[in-house]
């Protein structure tokens, strides 16, 4: 309680954040997740509706009436929250069932339920491994798993995003580890690009290295049964562990997980200090959540329409002259290279009535702002259709349509 | 020379452990990998031969190794020209 | 996948050690809503069991209140289950915005954040607003999360002994030149129910011009007259720097967490901590049901008295039948057996006997302090304690342990 000094310092680190226009804003919604919000922004405005083009609801479940139902039935059934931690008095029946559930839908042994994917993977490392080993991580992997690495004390090292051959020459660099672990994201958050997890597991085995996998961008609909990028690649029982959120395809509420063999699992349940030290999953979304393996384990339906939507909008956008990162993932970056374009573009799609988040600096690298797109099984044809026609009208306006990135860089600067 | 463990093991005495258990440690009691002392208060430890003994202790040096018993204190003052 | 047999009998033998040691914890499959009677199968696969519940966070009982049940239902309906996203995507909704207000209102500080889970709240809050000019001086004892909060912050880091204000002020004198100071404590700590010294914290930070930090995890809601918590316990509403508490106990126990405190660390905290930036956001249910747990205990104060005349009568039973508790006025109750294996074995005859507590024993607690900890609830009646009761002191009478000393305990049954 001696504000002063500090207050004047905060003050003065916020200014310079704005002032750099990396000011975070958060816009309103006054509806349900789904493919049409209301959206109140900037702040104290009616809100607007507006097609939702950049949620992680790949699968479209995050308000599903179903989904939806099967939480009002867990309420009823199984309360709101537990008020515990897990081994306390915070485990019921339904987290067994999930967990299980998990377990079989990913193809692992066992399965460890976490608050978020963010405390999965703060706690993995460190609970498995110390200084006798090694960690082999690709450049590019989530800000979570690098908290995780921070936390844990084996020797950190890092490869080109995707290279193989200097991942192999690190894992060549660091056989007199105890054990190595080589760590990936399944599909990269910002490109929407697949890490080559046949190669991976290849290397893995040639040098004797466990795999881990964050597969939140992959799980119920990458691979032609939703398994996840290992199932996409035929790898599935060569992944040593799999790390995954509830809280993107699978519902989107809240939650994370890890999946591995029997023991890695129990020994997770005894030491990662996000599992001992923190609430259990509160037991309306752990309802949710099993409903929504059951729909994703029943039918490749809304899986099937996701993949039918992606193709026809990256055919489409690309065909109307925007640079898009090429790839079928339902992550669509729509490449603008310049921080101000980026978000000049995201306020008039918002005019439009299409609402997406420009991405610039630190996030991507300097030079590679983007709009980064995401395609949900909840949008229509016509949703599709009307934002296209909306990015057009935008990118005509910015006479950027069938330009390069050269061209585009000379007329908006890097 | 046992003045200076003698010192060093009062201090961590009085910093460190409660009044019950406090005959239980000596020169040779891990102290960080034994949990006596926790790696948040190393610098406290740090700080203390800092002062008492007029020396500078590079981070580099200053490593849970190095501080995790009396006598391994006693040999990195060594290296500091402190006997 | 190299995940080969040398690698599994690795982790094997380490099981087998936790096992050895006795520390292994088992989860115990609870088949109902959390209350204070729960039906429980244990071990997993056996029979189901009703028991008495004596360990949930759940003090103020609104864990299955019906009106939160109601209001989470609403939630559903008019703002759906999952958000997937993070905050700055598109994932806050007008209830998220509802929810801050409400709690800063609540805890009578300027602006709040929510995170996913306090667990977070303390990962991210050190290292998004200090950095390596700057000292936190931590009490030893708290939370793990605050400790990995800790490690994950550039600043210089220190402790001082457990509530202990000489100490403190030495470390803040030790620290002077230190661009910022930060002093962090929990308010109640979890494993003896013991409070902060706020009121003597508050006064050092003053005159040596640190900040205050509180981890109010184990007492918004329920301590102090109207349940704003330590600090109000201590008599210094609006002078603690930073709060962070939980929605995880008390107040409705669903998940979910929060830093509360001046309107520019917060702000910061927005721009800057890791998993409120790179975490999903609370599940819009979770936050109409904790919306409505902030309504009724922002206009009653009847479940916090209902709990204190619970904690009163169950530390007055348990003292008199001859039992030695810790000392203090928090619903976290530990009842003293010093030696570990004798906290597990009276925690399995009161299991047997409809009872459920658990012991606790090191590392959790320093050795020879083994307890079983038991928490009392609004959910309870009197019936319930009463039952409680019989069943320790059953227990007690059976291990002789009634009106014996410390000392005559680790005498029999040793430390
Ligand atoms: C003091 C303290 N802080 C933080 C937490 C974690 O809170 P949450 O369950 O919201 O992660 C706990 C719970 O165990 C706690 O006791
Ligand atoms: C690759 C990856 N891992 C982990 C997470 C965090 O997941 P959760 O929201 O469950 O904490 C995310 C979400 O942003 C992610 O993209």
């Amino acid at each position: 309680m001696a504000f002063g000094k500090a207050q004047k310092f905060y003050a003065e680190t916020l200014a310079n954040i704005k002032n750099d226009g990396l000011l975070k804003e958060e816009r309103f919604i006054h509806s349900s997740q789904a493919a049409d919000i209301k959206v109140e922004y900037p702040e104290g405005d009616a809100p607007q509706n507006a097609i939702n083009m950049c949620a992680n609801n790949y699968l479209g479940l995050s308000s599903h009436p179903d989904v939806v139902a099967a939480a009002h039935a867990g309420l009823d059934r199984r309360g709101y929250g537990m008020s515990s931690v897990r081994s306390i008095c915070g485990t019921q029946d339904i987290h067994r069932e999930l967990e299980e559930k998990l377990s079989k839908f990913l193809g692992m042994e066992k399965t460890i339920l976490f608050s978020s994917c963010m405390d999965a993977n703060a706690a993995v490392f460190d609970s498995l491994l110390d200084n006798q080993d090694a960690i082999i991580a690709d450049k590019l992997i989530h800000a979570s798993l690098i908290d995780g690495i921070r936390l844990c004390k084996a020797e950190r090292l890092i490869y080109d995003h995707s290279d193989m051959a200097v991942l192999e020459e690190r894992l060549k660099a660091s056989q007199k580890k105890r054990f190595r672990m080589i760590v990936t994201d399944g599909v990269f958050s910002m490109d929407g690009d697949l890490a080559k997890l046949d190669e991976i597991c290849n290397l893995a085995e040639k040098y004797d290295a466990m795999v881990l996998v964050d597969d939140s961008h992959a799980t119920g609909f990458t691979g032609k049964t939703g398994r996840g990028t290992h199932e996409h690649f035929g790898v599935m029982g060569r992944v040593d562990i799999i790390t995954t959120t509830l809280g993107k395809a699978l519902g989107g509420a809240s939650g994370g997980c890890i999946s591995a063999s029997a023991e890695i699992v129990d020994l997770l349940r005894q030491r990662a200090r996000t599992y001992v030290f923190s609430n259990s999953l509160p037991p309306v979304i752990v309802s949710a959540a099993n409903k929504v393996m059951d729909i994703i384990a029943s039918t490749t339906e809304r899986h099937d329409k996701l993949e039918e939507l992606t193709t026809y909008f990256r055919k489409e956008m690309t065909a109307a002259g925007f640079d898009v990162v090429p790839g079928f993932h339902p992550i669509v970056p729509i490449m603008l290279y310049n921080a101000k374009l980026s978000q000049d573009i995201a306020r008039d799609l918002f005019y439009e009535g299409v609402y997406v988040i420009g991405f610039f600096y630190p996030v991507v690298p300097k030079g590679q702002a983007r709009i980064r797109t995401q395609i949900s099984a909840a949008h229509s044809m016509d949703h599709i259709k009307k934002a296209i026609a909306a990015f057009t009208k935008v990118g005509e306006k910015y006479k950027i349509l069938g330009k390069t990135k050269t061209e585009v860089i000379d007329m908006y600067g890097e | 020379m046992s003045d200076i463990k003698n010192a060093i093991l009062d201090y961590i005495k009085n910093e460190y452990l409660e009044e019950e258990d406090e005959d239980d440690i000596d020169f040779d009691t891990p102290l960080i990998s034994g949990g006596i002392v926790d790696s948040f208060s190393m610098v406290s430890l740090k700080v203390f031969l800092e002062v008492t003994y007029k020396i500078q202790l590079p981070d580099s040096k200053a490593t849970p190794e190095a501080f995790d018993s009396v006598n391994n204190i006693y040999e990195l003052l060594n290296e500091f020209n402190v006997q | 996948m190299a995940f080969q047999d040398n690698i599994r009998d690795i982790f094997k033998k380490e099981l087998n050690g936790i096992r050895d040691d006795g520390i292994f914890k088992a989860e115990r499959i609870i088949c109902a809503p959390q209350s204070s009677e729960i039906e429980v199968e244990f071990p997993a696969g056996s029979g189901k069991k009703n028991v008495i519940n004596m360990c949930a966070n759940n003090y103020l009982g609104l864990s299955s209140h019906p009106d939160v049940i109601k209001a989470a239902h609403q939630g559903l309906d008019h703002r759906g289950y999952g958000m997937s996203s993070v905050r700055f995507i598109c994932g806050t909704q007008d209830i998220h915005k509802e929810l801050e207000g409400k709690l800063t209102k609540f805890l009578g500080t300027e602006d709040t954040i929510l995170f996913p889970s306090c667990m977070d709240a303390n990962a991210g809050v050190f290292e998004a607003i200090l950095s390596d000019e700057d000292i936190m001086i931590a009490d030893r004892l708290v939370h793990a999360s605050i400790v990995d909060g800790m490690r994950l912050c550039k600043a210089q880091r220190d402790t001082y002994k457990h509530s202990n204000m000489v100490h403190l002020e030495e470390k803040l004198k030790l620290h002077q030149k230190a661009r910022l100071k930060v002093i962090i404590t929990d308010g109640s700590f979890s494993m003896d129910g013991d409070l902060a010294k706020l009121d003597k914290i508050v006064e050092l930070a003053e005159k040596y011009g640190a900040m205050v930090f509180l981890d109010d995890s184990h007492a918004s809601g329920f301590i102090g007259k109207t349940g704003r918590g330590t600090q109000e316990y201590c008599d210094v509403v609006g002078k603690i720097d930073i709060i962070t508490t939980t929605l995880g106990k008390a107040l409705g126990g669903a998940s979910g967490g929060c830093v509360s405190g001046r309107k520019e660390i917060v702000e910061l905290c927005r721009q800057k901590a890791r998993p409120y930036l790179f975490s999903n956001t609370i599940p819009p249910v979770v936050v109409s049901g904790a919306i409505k747990v902030l309504d009724i205990i922002s206009k009653t104060t009847e479940r916090r008295d209902k709990l204190e005349k619970n904690t009163i009568f169950w530390r007055k039973s348990l003292t008199e039948a001859g039992f030695i508790i810790k000392d203090g006025e928090t619903p976290i109750v530990p009842v003293m057996l010093f030696n570990a294996k004798l906290s597990q074995d009276i925690a399995k005859d009161l299991y047997d006997d409809g009872i459920y507590a658990v012991g606790f024993f090191f590392p959790v607690v320093p050795k020879g302090q083994a307890r079983i900890r038991t928490q009392l609830s609004a959910a309870h009646d009197i019936f319930h304690l009463e039952k409680a009761l019989d069943a320790f002191v059953k227990a007690g009478k059976k291990y002789d342990i009634l009106g014996k000393s410390k000392k005559e305990i680790i005498e029999r049954y040793g430390d």
